[in-house]
């Protein structure tokens, strides 16, 4: 067992400690939004206000697109460029499709009443709108990574950054299901 | 790989050797995963389950599909070389508990406290 491990173990193991600080951050607004999802001051409460069919589709979209992204990690793995592309954009073209629909539920959201409405509207929009936030880092992380592939091929160092996006997309996923049992589902009861 | 300690260590979202495999458990995690998003929506759409059950059901449900996301598509196992990842894991699981049923546990027993409708004395 002599030596250091090789550098694609010590960048993941080092992402990996980053991805569980960023749930840690998650779970603040989970807490703060579990505490204050009740306090509505006499406006709109969950139940009047989620679409739980547009949900629905968001979960699915957020699903399939970390699948594809895996098999798009894996395609990598195996020096297979020309899938590795067409699965990056299935990934891309899913994860857009969740922001698209999110976004369009937020305006519609916000043309009913100002966002700061009650303390529970103020936690909802802080709480999806910071996960929304990281798919569309994760989006952008996407293209720059696609164009590196390009330009540079399937090098070690280029897998490594893909590895690493790889397990912040599946992250993002994980999160969601907490988004969608607490906010949603548990909102509408 | 080609270095022998990359056999004690494993980093979470690294696949094992047989690729074939690989795409299998993707698509096994896939299926499972819709699976129990499906059965979470039905949960909490029809009286399957009794009233104040349904939120427990619907955090038991969240938990399986964690389980099932941290298997399947980021390849976390039991074996020797995944102790740091899961160790990893667990301490940012007990932060996260602790952060959010202390602050629920916290601001119900303030809640309890403060929300006199006609204050004593």
């Amino acid at each position: 067992m002599g030596g250091p491990p090789p550098t694609r173990i010590v960048v993941a193991y080092g992402f990996w400690i980053f991805i569980l600080s960023d749930i840690v951050m998650f779970s603040a607004l989970f807490a703060t939004y579990a505490v204050l999802s009740g306090n509505t001051a006499g406006g709109p409460t969950g139940h009047e206000l989620f679409n739980l069919r547009n949900v629905f589709i968001e979960t699915m979209c957020l699903l399939v697109s970390s699948y594809t992204c895996g098999l798009g990690a894996l395609s990598a793995e195996r020096h297979q460029q020309g899938r590795f592309l067409i699965f990056a954009a299935l990934t891309f073209g899913l994860g857009a499709a969740f922001l698209a629909i999110e976004i369009s539920e937020f305006a519609g959201l916000v043309s009913q009443g100002p966002s700061s409405r009650s303390a529970f509207l103020s936690a909802y929009f802080t709480l999806v709108g910071m996960h929304g936030t990281h798919v569309a880092i994760g989006l952008i992380w996407l293209i720059y990574l696609v164009a590196q592939v390009a330009v540079k091929g399937l090098r070690p160092a280029v897998l490594r950054r893909l590895l690493c996006f790889s397990l912040f997309w599946h992250a993002l996923d994980i999160v969601w299901i907490g988004v969608m049992t607490l906010v949603y589902l548990m909102g509408v009861q | 790989m080609n270095n022998d300690r990359s056999h004690f260590d494993r980093s979470p979202g690294v696949e094992q050797n047989e690729s074939a495999a690989n795409i299998l458990s993707y698509t096994a995690g896939l299926v499972l995963a819709i699976l129990l998003t499906i059965a979470s929506f039905i949960v909490a759409q029809t009286n399957l389950l009794w009233g104040p059950g349904v939120a427990v059901g619907l955090i038991v449900l969240a938990f399986a599909q964690i389980g099932v996301h941290l298997v399947f598509f980021l390849h976390l196992g039991s074996g020797p070389d995944h102790t740091n990842n899961i160790l990893a894991l667990a301490f940012g699981l007990l932060i996260v508990f602790l952060v959010i049923a202390g602050s629920c546990w916290i601001i119900a027993n303030l809640n309890a406290n403060m929300m006199f409708t006609h204050p004593a004395g």
